[in-house]
């Protein structure tokens, strides 16, 4: 069986992230040791790109705002912390306990991911983003409520410590998967039939797509993905406070989508990566109340991006200075169009009503002064 | 089997206390092409919506191929066999020409592939796509537009928008097309060359199919049978010669 | 019984104070058709406007530059922020509302550092009610909402203004069609809601003289939990939603095994109802058009 022509462009990624993690394992194996803060530093940019690359799923290819992403991350942060602290005295501190954490920990993220799934089968957009949010909320305040005994209340659950040198690792192991399982979704006759539903849910249950089914599955992967991302926090961490998880942690995941462009897993990969980075640099510059300005330069990014690539009437500066025709341009890269790929970086302009105008109204009068006599007489 | 393909038994739903269709009875023969007219609301696309289960009938029923299929949602109906377009083409703007075929085919047995299947890559995922691709270039040949299959739908000029809808809606494999205003927009040419593409898919695809029109002469041309409704009820019925020159028609349209 | 009285009235003039936000939220939603996620930050604002205009101890002025000051905020968000997104997706819309929002409150800090400060509006002091201490100024907010709400009803039904702003709710190409200038409209509704942010966050400097740069994130997104139960759009709606919404959290800290719990009961009731009832109480159902 042929498999297709191998396309460079579909598996950077997983080369770029993979070289990286196996030359970072090979230096820790022939006794190399790394600062105890990049390991973190590289932990924390792991975490993002699972959260950013699991969100993408449901925000650039559903097509549906979430605002609770940090509440199955704070599910998954719990139960994987918990489990683990159950399982070290009986399984040690090693990679069996972590495996189980982890499989604990997506899939109790993955049944609140069904739970919200179902909202989301009736509810579209501005509501729909509100139950989400209503849902990150109401996972925080319920584990802020535990008693100490079970999950540590306000104070947070301590996790077992687990051995930082190799942590790293497996959470670069886990970002691959996290890839490998989104991307094999999307590029796949499942993806495309998510990808329809956010083009057109009507004409995609008309064509007989099962949009429950796909609505569900989508909210579900992601929310799995970002359960494991909270079990790999935790053990980061050492300790889990709900308190962290909240609307502010969802909105920055989000900032990373959009940052990268919606749609576009390899710009979320880079935008984690970004942000993660920054934000640790720059708390250390920025101290005490300049903190801030750290979120205002989000918030003006945000705003800026989301205009720049949706507003209408920029659509032809858009068009003009399109950051991909003018890469294209740069590198006299001939255009081919087997390169043209719907399933990726095709969404930074959202689909709007008034293009649909737009495209009706171009052929609507006839050429002909005359309507439309005579084509109906060809008997 | 049944003598007709679609049968609807005294069909009708109502919003509210507007009844927007009621009593609507239509019988459609295989392979005919059946038309669908009236004036502005006169309950055309509620009818096409009821048959699709976009709306679920508050009265009557109906049959595909003798099969009953009121309540039925609408990915189900779709499956069951029959397939739309619409008034206000709704493509997938920001995928492929190829990739808009490509779901019409998804839920095609022959292209059955599990989501773990897809998610591990086990062989079966790569032969169903390339066999997924291949039936949809075909599909994409026969209405000439193959040579656009990597554009984005949106990008299309709007004739080939039409065109396209229509291949999407066929990749379904329907017993029953229908086709919601499809010389709207269209100029004079364009039309023509419409009125062959439907004659040619009755044919090709051994096809029944359901058109709503505005254009007289269009439906006059191309349909065996039409069903005149003005104000949500059936105004007149039968042979298209017959049923366009029936009086009570001429008045719904003309006025007076 | 004296509990039950007194929780009543707080709850009361809880429910009147989310019912101002509510207001803000409907009224935008009805006929922006988005969702302003900042419109809970410009309470803030209005708090902080409050506060700066209290040095010079009169409360009046600062109400009144408060009211003016949001009224400007309001506008300017809506040109900058969301009018060049007119016609984009909603989920665009919607992010950038959530930018403006976090930028508000950013700026704030900045501006005011991240330690609560404290300004005393006006003292108004206990009252005694039918054996029960009831502080006035829960009685002022309730009155103050209720008045609010009448005049905005009489407004909208009424005037020129009102009816061409219910016309463009209703279909907005429809009134552009009719010579009503939409862009106009859309652009009163803001500064409509914003003036009512601003008393809101008055509203809350009485009840608690204490602000802080997330002063109006909960209030907002439970406010419009509030106009969500109500029915976007409806403007006695808000009022219920508010008031329903107020009574519940009163309620609900007043029973110590669920009072930490208040926000998680609030939000499910909130999940619960667009579940089952996605359009509330008094809201119309839209269908899309196929």
């Amino acid at each position: 069986m042929r498999m297709g022509k191998f396309k460079l462009n579909h598996y950077i990624n997983y080369i770029v992230i993979g070289a990286l993690t196996l030359s970072l394992t090979a230096v820790t194996l022939a006794g190399g040791r790394f600062d105890s803060s990049l390991l973190f530093l590289l932990e924390k940019i792991a975490i993002s790109i699972v959260l950013a690359v699991s969100l993408s799923l449901v925000v650039g290819f559903l097509g549906e705002l979430s605002l609770g992403h940090a509440g199955f991350m704070c599910v998954g942060a719990y139960l994987g912390g918990k489990v683990a602290a159950l399982l070290v005295p009986a399984l040690g501190n090693g990679p069996l306990t972590f495996l189980i954490s982890l499989v604990v920990g997506g899939a109790v993220a993955a049944v609140c991911g069904i739970i919200i799934g179902i909202p989301a089968l009736r509810l579209r957009g501005d509501y729909l983003a509100i139950v989400t949010l209503a849902f990150g909320e109401i996972v925080k305040s319920l584990f802020q409520n535990t008693s100490d005994e079970t999950f540590g209340g306000a104070l947070g659950l301590e996790t077992p410590r687990y051995d930082k040198k190799y942590l790293f690792i497996f959470a670069f192991v886990i970002v691959l998967i996290t890839l490998a399982a989104v991307q094999n979704f999307i590029r796949s006759k499942h993806g495309r039939a998510v990808t329809a539903i956010r083009d057109n849910e009507i004409a995609a249950r008309a064509t007989g797509i099962n949009v429950t089914k796909y609505k569900l599955l989508t909210f579900t992967l992601s929310a799995t993905f970002a359960g494991i991302a909270g079990v790999l926090y935790s053990f980061s961490n050492y300790t889990v406070q709900s308190a962290k998880f909240g609307y502010n942690y969802s909105i920055e995941i989000l900032v990373m989508v959009v940052l990268g462009g919606m749609g576009s897993i390899n710009g979320s990969i880079i935008a984690a990566t970004l942000i993660t980075f920054l934000n640790t640099k720059l708390a250390t510059i920025l101290t005490g109340d300049l903190a801030v300005l750290q979120n205002l330069l989000y918030a003006v990014i945000l705003i800026i991006i989301v205009i720049y690539n949706n507003a209408p009437a920029l659509k032809n500066f858009r068009e003009k200075y399109n950051l991909q025709n003018l890469l294209r341009k740069l590198l006299r890269h001939k255009h081919d169009p087997d390169h043209v790929k719907d399933d990726e970086a095709k969404w930074d302009v959202v689909p709007t009503k008034i293009e649909m105008n737009e495209i009706l109204s171009i052929d609507l009068t006839p050429q002909d002064k005359k309507g439309n006599t005579g084509n109906g007489g060809d008997k | 089997m049944s003598d007709y393909i679609l049968e609807t038994k005294d069909l009708g739903i109502s919003f509210g206390g507007l009844k927007a269709a009621q009593d609507v009875n239509i019988r459609i023969r295989k392979n005919q092409i059946y038309g669908l007219i009236g004036p502005n609301g006169a309950g055309k696309t509620t009818v096409f919506n009821l048959l699709t289960g976009v709306y679920k009938p508050t009265a009557g029923t109906f049959y595909l191929d003798g099969e009953e299929l009121k309540g039925l949602p609408q990915d189900k109906i779709n499956h069951k066999g029959i397939a739309r377009t619409f008034q206000n083409i709704r493509l997938f703007n920001n995928m492929t020409v190829v990739r808009n075929v490509m779901v019409g085919l998804h839920d095609r047995p022959e292209f059955k592939c599990s989501v773990a299947a897809s998610l591990f890559r086990l062989p079966r995922h790569f032969k169903v796509e390339k066999a997924m691709r291949e039936k949809a270039k075909e599909l994409l040949r026969i209405f000439d537009l193959e040579g656009e299959r990597n554009n984005l739908a949106h990008n299309l000029p709007y004739g080939k928008q039409r065109k396209l809808e229509i291949a999407r809606a066929l990749a379904t494999e329907p017993k029953l097309l229908l086709l919601d205003e499809p010389a709207a927009g269209m100029n004079p040419h364009e039309t023509e060359d419409l009125v062959k593409t439907i004659r040619f898919i009755r044919d090709h695809f051994d096809m029944t199919i359901l058109l709503i029109e505005h254009d007289m002469k269009f439906v006059a041309g191309l349909c065996d049978e039409i069903t005149v409704l003005n104000f949500g009820t059936v105004l007149a019925q039968g042979d298209t010669k017959t049923a366009l020159s029936d009086p009570e028609v001429i008045k719904a349209y003309i006025g007076g | 019984m004296e509990l039950i009285l007194s929780t009543l009235i707080n709850g009361l003039s809880l429910g009147g104070i989310y019912a101002m936000i509510a207001l803000g939220y409907t009224m935008v939603y009805g006929i922006a058709k988005m969702l302003n996620f900042a419109h809970g930050d410009v309470i803030m604002v209005g708090g902080y406007v409050i506060y700066v205009f209290m040095a010079m101890n009169n409360p009046l002025l600062a109400i009144l530059m408060a009211v003016i000051f949001c009224i400007i905020l309001g506008v300017v968000i809506e040109k900058v922020a969301y009018k060049p997104l007119r016609g984009a997706s909603p989920l665009a819309v919607l992010i950038t509302a959530i930018g403006v929002s976090y930028l508000l409150q950013s700026l704030a800090q900045i501006v005011f550092g991240s330690a609560n400060k404290m300004v005393t509006v006006y003292e108004f002091g206990d009252i005694k009610l039918f054996g029960v201490t009831v502080q006035i100024s829960a009685l002022v907010t309730l009155a103050v909402t209720v008045v609010v709400m009448i005049a905005l009803t009489l407004f909208v039904k009424y005037t020129r203004l009102g009816r061409a702003m219910i016309a463009v709710s209703e279909d907005k190409g429809a009134a552009q069609l009719m010579g009503i200038n939409v862009n106009g409209i859309i652009t009163v509704t803001f500064a409509i809601g914003s003036a009512l942010a601003a008393l809101a966050g008055l509203f809350y400097l009485l009840k608690a003289p204490s602000i802080s740069s997330t002063l109006g994130a909960m209030p907002g997104i439970k406010a419009f939990t509030a106009a969500v139960i109500g029915g976007i759009g409806s403007i006695p709606g808000a009022m219920l939603g508010g008031i329903l919404l107020g009574m519940v959290e009163c309620i609900a800290y007043k029973i110590t095994a669920i009072a930490p719990y208040t926000d998680a009961i609030e939000f499910s009731i909130l999940i619960i109802i667009l579940l089952v009832r996605p359009t509330g109480f008094l809201g119309k159902k839209r269908r899309e058009k196929v």
